[in-house]
């Protein structure tokens, strides 16, 4: 019994803090997202009308596809650099020193905020940036390139430029646990380079690419600076969406809209790990 | 299965910077040998064993398999196989598929390989547990596994990296058993690395005592153990006395000016001051009862400490106690000069 309230008191810390910062905001935002609204203020009501306007809305469906498919686009970019970082940092770095010293390289960008870091894009990418000058002197271009900035090329491009860290450490966590001598016995069995990073290497990173997955995606779903700022006005995003209901004063449709991807995202990740066991890693 | 070849290290050097892990070693062991590499840690019998393997780069030197060259070919087209210490067996796979995993390396059928992989896995009696993972497996389980990976490739010699030193003592001595009667029965050479004599000694028909980079001895263990070559041979293997002829001791010299001889412990003679004409006196310092055995630690005035190993008959028809002073020798056949 004693270990018993013991137990109860230790894990009460977590709980708590669990119950103030997660159940309680999400609790709400459920509530509030049945409130009814008018152009000023909100009345706590039940009515379906906030999800009916929402799922009705064939704007709705198209932002929903567009953030789906940012975020599709930047997890495949993101597996693709940050299994390369990974696998380079984790096979072929071979003092600790070094790999310390290039991971801690890899992070350089997370010294500054994200603001600053894709405002930074701006003056290079723009029509007279860095790049277009540079391309134009070169006479690689007669004509500024318009599609690097204030595009879907940006976005992605900040996103990736933001988030390949979130992919590159959860897999070099899983590369770094694989032992050397599994890759020596599947040498002994004759496996080539390639065959051993998909028949040993791969499978056993999959838990770092899961988590690694589940990260950008959950960012991605949920972000509206990086569009805004990027896509210059011309994209949308879910996140967006809700952040231009709340400048109307209308919390509830914001509500309910975070309730259906919260809905989305849990069932992505879900998805996911029904794939790839990721208990083992935790 | 392969024909067995003889394996031939000619000249074998392994540096690494300015390290000499393996200083020029030449050991030819015959086709069918069960061969154990023995040695403490750092005397270089894994780097040894490594480039027999092709995990290692050979800095100078050839090794030759049969009439082959292999000192330059890549592990898996040398006719070697290895077995690796704590197996490394693929902790995704199942056993089916770990043990059939060099043959989809090379591409055969999946129908096929599996059931050349159900066979071998009955071959160490494993059936039953065909589909389980690794981590599902008892340390002999995954022992026997990883013998099944390492034999369906037919190798004419299997290289083992310490393959006892993961299980518990009584499994150990177990599976010591089914590594040599295996090797009987495939007619193999096997190359065993291992730091434990009694391992080697039960195992080989040729030893190979190692010690800094160089083989101090390379002989059956009877050789071994009744011959050593050498002061270290004679103290790495265990169950002797080293003496060093440091001036003045009432002993016989041996002919042909040998610094130290050898005295096995179990010859050593002891008896109580002035009872039989034995020349060193010394002190008991310890007593061990090891069963059929007892061990009893003594110390000699300007020698390092010694010991005899009696009969437990023997020692039990009078007693000695720690702290007692004895007389002790040995016949003069029983001393073997070292270098």
């Amino acid at each position: 019994m004693k270990g018993r309230v013991a137990a109860l008191a230790l894990a009460s810390p977590l709980a708590l803090i669990l119950l103030a910062f997660l159940l309680v905001p999400i609790g709400t935002i459920v509530v509030v997202s049945f409130f009814d609204y008018d152009s000023v203020r909100m009345f706590p009501a039940f009515v379906w009308t906030n999800y009916e306007e929402l799922l009705l809305s064939p704007i709705t469906w198209k932002t929903y596809l567009q953030t789906l498919w940012f975020a599709a686009v930047t997890w495949a970019i993101c597996l693709a650099i940050g299994f390369t970082v990974a696998y380079f940092l984790a096979f072929h770095v071979h003092s600790a020193l070094m790999q310390t010293v290039l991971f801690l390289i890899c992070t350089i960008p997370f010294w500054t905020s994200n603001v600053i870091r894709m405002i930074s894009w701006i003056p290079f990418l723009g029509r007279n940036g860095i790049l277009n000058s540079a391309l134009l002197s070169m006479g690689a271009i007669d004509r500024p390139l318009e599609f690097l900035l204030f595009s879907d090329f940006a976005v992605v491009l900040a996103y990736v430029h933001l988030y390949a860290l979130f992919m590159v450490v959860p897999i070099f966590n899983s590369m770094v646990r694989i032992d050397r001598s599994l890759v020596e016995a599947a040498r002994d069995a004759g496996a080539s380079e390639w065959q051993v990073l998909r028949n040993v290497i791969i499978p056993l990173a999959r838990p770092g690419i899961a988590i690694g997955s589940i990260l950008v995606v959950a960012v991605v779903m949920g972000d509206f600076v990086t569009v805004r700022l990027m896509s210059g006005g011309q994209s949308a995003s879910v996140g967006l969406m809700m952040v231009n209901a709340m400048s109307l004063l209308q919390y509830p449709a914001a509500a309910a809209n975070a309730v259906v991807l919260l809905v989305v995202v849990l069932l992505m990740i879900a998805a996911m790990l029904r794939v790839v066991d990721i208990r083992k890693e935790l | 299965m392969a024909k067995g070849a003889d394996i031939e290290l000619v000249a074998v050097t392994k540096r690494y910077g300015a390290v000499t892990a393996v200083d020029g070693i030449a050991l030819r062991i015959p086709a069918g040998t069960y061969c154990c590499l023995l040695g403490p840690s750092g005397c270089g019998k894994t780097s040894t064993l490594r480039m027999i393997a092709g995990h290692e780069t050979v800095t100078e030197g050839d090794i030759l398999l049969g009439a082959e060259n292999i000192t330059d070919l890549p592990p898996a087209r040398r006719g070697t196989a290895m077995m690796f210490q704590s197996y490394a067996l693929f902790p995704h796979l199942s056993c089916t598929d770990n043990v059939a995993f060099s043959l989809k390396m090379r591409g055969v059928p999946k129908a096929e390989r599996r059931a050349r992989a159900a066979e071998m896995l009955a071959r160490v009696e494993m059936t039953a547990y065909a589909d389980r993972l690794p981590a599902q497996l008892s340390g002999g389980q995954q022992q026997r596994v990883a013998l099944a990976r390492a034999l369906i490739t037919d190798p004419s010699v299997l290289l083992l990296d310490e393959p006892l030193s993961a299980l518990d003592p009584f499994l150990r001595v177990r599976m010591r058993e089914e590594l040599k009667a295996l090797q009987t029965r495939l007619g193999i050479s096997f190359v065993h690395v291992t730091h434990s004599q009694d391992e080697a000694m039960a195992l080989a028909d040729l030893v190979v005592v190692m010690n800094h980079g160089r083989i101090e001895q390379a002989a059956p263990p009877r050789e071994v153990f009744n011959h050593p070559a050498s002061a270290f041979v004679a103290r790495f293997i265990g169950g002797h006395n080293v003496i060093a002829l440091a001036g003045g001791l009432p002993i016989p010299a041996p002919p042909g000016g040998a610094r130290h001889v050898a005295v096995r412990a179990d010859r050593m003679m002891l008896a109580r001051p002035g009872a039989a004409e034995l020349p060193l006196s010394g002190t008991v310092r310890s007593v061990e009862y090891l069963g059929a055995t007892v061990a009893v630690g003594l110390a000699v005035e300007g020698l390092e400490p010694l010991s005899a190993v009696l009969p437990e008959a023997a020692f039990f028809a009078d007693p000695v106690h720690p702290g007692e002073a004895v007389s002790l020798g040995w016949k003069p056949e029983d001393m073997h000069a070292i270098a």
